[in-house]
């Protein structure tokens, strides 16, 4: 284990990104999102949440596939270059870290987006542990530990210093790069950093023990009782409330629908783009034919079945949501997924 | 040999309402006075047709600047169209201005079928601004261009 | 909030009323969400207090198609847009039983997070102060700290339009609060390269989720042209910063004149988008070019925007009038 003063991780910013693209908290405009680090970048890893989360750095909001032209009769497709470079995610939580695991099993799965795989090959995660979660976090009920983050490198901020533990074979090449770029700086942590930082560990999870939405019942979201719940009479009066709009899908870490488009650009060509889609909005399942999924409630009911029964169905019980919080602090009418487990998902939640 | 023109040529789109302005530049031509070449018009059934979405989407296409022309206040053919088109037009430039757009990129000019001077000098003037503005960076579109 | 339960509690006993819309409470104390009541057993459930910032009108263009009567309780800001909504004919003013409620500012909680205040479990109003349990120890903070921004520059606490109030405040007759339209002056104060640099920053924030879309009661479009595929105008796509440039700026347009400044827009905006300063440029300029001019305050006045004088400005207006406007 490593350690480095809070004071000299901008050293560290610019060791990294001198050497790989690095992406990191970045505060703009008054809010914190993920965004490439540079000199006039303010990074800002104390906010806990990130109002969207890493995704968008292997899954991003808008990407182009191909371009294509028409010139002189002829018709030219020029396909976007998958990412080749190595680059860095710095901060992750560990609700977001676990998210990336499910974007895995939905895109790293046959067919394999190679989009998405060539950015997690390419990318290194260096995770940060939750110093003081909130209120909105419930990332326990679905086994999460945020005291220990996980990916490449996890990091653990302790009072002035940050301590950096690699561990994959990733996580030790970045390592090895932090380390001679920072020479002194980044010390060996030593027998003492380990104390601290278990002792900090034991403290957070302490407090997670606590939060208000750590115990939830989610006994009831099992395969056999699908149909169940699909036709619970509770759906019609809890999707009420909802706005249609996408926000809860935009800020969630683990959403992974998209829509693919075209841009007719003139003379500058077509691009073939993917974009987020959400399951909330009406076109969401337009097709041909018609659309399937008529009214917001059988839309609201799609998304937490998705997340808590269908998806765990196909990938042995993991459920697609990992506790992170943002939709219960974000909903314009402060629905989210708590109230859907708290009303369905077992005795316990009474 | 072939000499590359690295000239600024602006792209102007200029909405005309088909009762007055269009007949108006077709005046203007059949008199033979000149405007710049630059100009594209768009014939419209009256200025009031024109929506604030076509003016930002002629932006993103890339026209450098955007210029509305309809009948003077009380000769609309439909009455009163461009009494609406007016307000719309002041509300839309002040917000594009307020954006932070230069605010000579769009204009709006009353011009009658017996103007043909009238609509040649109004180009003039206007492909001028649009050459002192140069090139429409704030609203374009980068997805249109190269 | 008794006095509201009790009087709902009536109305839906003897008939007046099917259902009622208000608000249900939350498990944090601060997140009651809207909600329908039809009984008197779910109505314990109901809450009103300062969190309670939703604006129902929007949700009676849907109760307008519900059996019965509905009983909305609004906000003195909220009749605003139940009045536009019945000008537009957008709502069954017939269907509709409105108590008007008093309203003494409501919160956003994302301030509470912003003041550095975590792990709340309860929350308690009292007086001018928040007070908070936390895990990590009490706090508080001044109730006006946690105000929204639209409630700093308050229209006035007069119910536009009602059946009955309750708990309406005694100084129901007093103006507006601060002025409405100090930071759009100090944009319009400045070049226009850092209005461009200020609008780029805050919209290029925008994640496409239209949330300021849907919670508007003026959006109340039954196929939003944003939602059509016939244009390229993409709904959902971040693709390009000309897509938010032009969803906002038609957003704006598209409720000038109608827009009666609610600030639901900017209320639900995940990335804290001042969008109300857009609203609020057309509403400064229709009033210096056409009147005064209040959406929402009658229902029978045309707006601005379907209306015209001989004498109106021209739009070269925008070029003469100088900077500071």
């Amino acid at each position: 284990m490593y350690q480095i003063a809070k004071n000299k991780l901008n050293d560290l910013y610019q060791a990294i990104s001198e050497k790989e693209d690095l992406f990191l908290p970045v505060s703009k405009g008054g809010q914190t999102n993920y965004g490439l680090w540079t000199n006039e970048a303010v990074a800002d890893i104390d906010t806990l949440k990130t109002v969207k989360s890493g995704k968008d750095c292997f899954f991003p909001q808008s990407e182009v596939l191909y371009k294509s032209r028409h010139e002189n009769g002829k018709i030219s497709i020029d396909p976007t270059e998958l990412q080749n470079k190595p680059f860095v995610v710095f901060g992750m939580r560990a609700c977001d870290v676990r998210a990336v695991k499910v974007l895995d099993n939905v895109f790293l799965t046959d067919p394999v987006d190679s989009y998405y795989a060539a950015r997690r090959e390419h990318g290194t995660i260096v995770s940060l542990a939750c110093h003081e979660p909130e209120e909105t976090c419930f990332c326990k009920n679905f086994d999460v530990d945020a005291a220990e983050p996980g990916a490449d490198v996890e990091t653990w901020m302790v009072g002035e210093s940050l301590y950096w533990k690699a561990l994959t074979e990733k996580g030790e090449s970045l390592t090895a790069l932090v380390k001679e770029a920072l020479a002194d700086s980044f010390a060996e942590a030593g027998a003492e950093g380990e104390k601290k930082v278990e002792k900090e560990q034991a403290a957070v999870r302490g407090i997670i023990e606590k939060l208000p939405l750590s115990h939830l019942d989610l006994s009831r979201f099992k395969p056999e009782n699908t149909m169940e719940l699909f036709d619970s009479p509770a759906w019609e009066d809890m999707y009420k409330p909802c706005l249609a709009c996408g926000t809860c899908t935009f800020v969630c870490p683990t959403c992974q629908c998209y829509d693919i488009r075209d841009f007719d650009g003139g003379k500058a060509g077509i691009r073939h783009y993917r974009c987020w889609d959400s399951c909330m909005y009406s076109d969401f399942t337009m097709m041909a034919h018609g659309n399937m999924r008529t009214s917001q409630l059988q839309r609201f009911r799609q998304r937490f079945m998705h997340k808590l029964v269908y998806y765990p169905a196909n990938n042995d019980g993991m459920y697609s949501c990992v506790g992170c919080g943002r939709c219960v602090s974000k909903c314009p009418s402060s629905l989210n997924i708590v109230k859907v487990i708290k009303k369905l998902g077992g005795e316990g939640n009474e | 040999m072939q000499v590359e023109n690295t000239e600024f040529r602006p792209k102007i789109v200029a909405f005309c309402c088909n009762w007055c302005s269009y007949a108006g530049a077709d005046l203007a031509g059949s008199s033979r006075l000149a405007y710049p070449a630059d100009v594209k018009i768009i014939r419209v059934p009256c200025s009031c047709r024109v929506n604030p979405m076509f003016i930002l989407r002629a932006f993103q296409r890339g026209a450098d600047g955007v210029i509305l022309c309809g009948c003077h206040p009380g000769d609309c053919h439909y009455t009163t169209g461009n009494y609406y088109a007016r307000r719309r037009m002041t509300l839309l430039f002040s917000m594009l201005d307020y954006l932070g757009v230069e605010n000579g990129r769009t204009r709006v000019e009353w011009v009658s079928a017996a103007e043909g001077v009238k609509f040649s000098t109004t180009m003039n003037e206007f492909v001028a601004k649009i050459h002192e503005l140069g090139e429409n960076v704030r609203l374009e579109d980068l997805r249109c261009k190269g | 909030m008794q006095g509201l339960i009790e009087r709902a509690k009536e109305l839906l006993a003897d008939g007046t009323v099917a259902q009622v819309l208000g608000w249900r409470k939350g498990d944090m104390g601060y997140d009651p969400e809207p909600a329908y009541f039809k009984s008197e057993e779910e109505l314990k459930d109901f809450v009103y207090d300062a969190f309670c910032g939703a604006n129902l009108s929007k949700y009676m263009i849907e109760a307008a198609k519900l059996e019965g009567k509905t009983l909305v309780f609004l906000k003195p800001c909220d009749t605003y847009s139940f009045n536009q909504l019945i000008k537009e004919h957008r709502v069954d003013r017939d269907k509709t039983y409105i108590i008007g409620v008093g309203c003494q500012g409501t919160l956003k909680p994302e301030k509470i997070r912003e003041a550095g205040i975590k792990g709340i479990e309860t929350v308690t109003i009292d007086g001018d102060t928040l007070k908070f349990d936390t895990i990590y120890g009490a706090k508080e903070m001044p109730f006006a700290d946690a105000l929204l921004e639209r409630c700093k520059v308050c229209k006035g606490k007069k119910h536009m339009v009602y059946d009955e109030l309750i708990g309406a405040a005694e100084d129901e007759e007093a103006g507006p609060v601060g002025n409405r339209f100090e930071e759009v002056e100090k944009l319009e104060a400045m070049s226009p390269e850092e209005r461009f640099a200020f609008w780029q920053e805050q919209l290029s924030k925008c994640i496409r989720c239209n949330a300021c879309r849907n919670v508007c009661p003026a959006c109340s479009c039954r196929k939003c042209v944003f939602d059509s595929n016939q244009y390229d105008t993409s709904q959902k796509a971040n693709a390009a910063t000309f897509e938010e440039q032009m969803f906002h700026i038609i957003r704006a347009f598209h409720v000038a004149g109608r827009c009666t400044d609610c600030g639901e827009c900017s209320r639900v905006c995940p990335q804290g988008i001042p969008l109300h300063l857009l609203n609020r440029k057309f509403i400064k300029d229709i009033d210096s070019f056409y009147g005064e001019y209040q959406a929402g305050a009658d229902t029978d006045s045309r707006g601005p925007l379907t209306n015209f004088t001989f004498e109106d400005v021209e739009p070269s207006i925008v070029q003469t009038r100088g900077g500071g406007h």
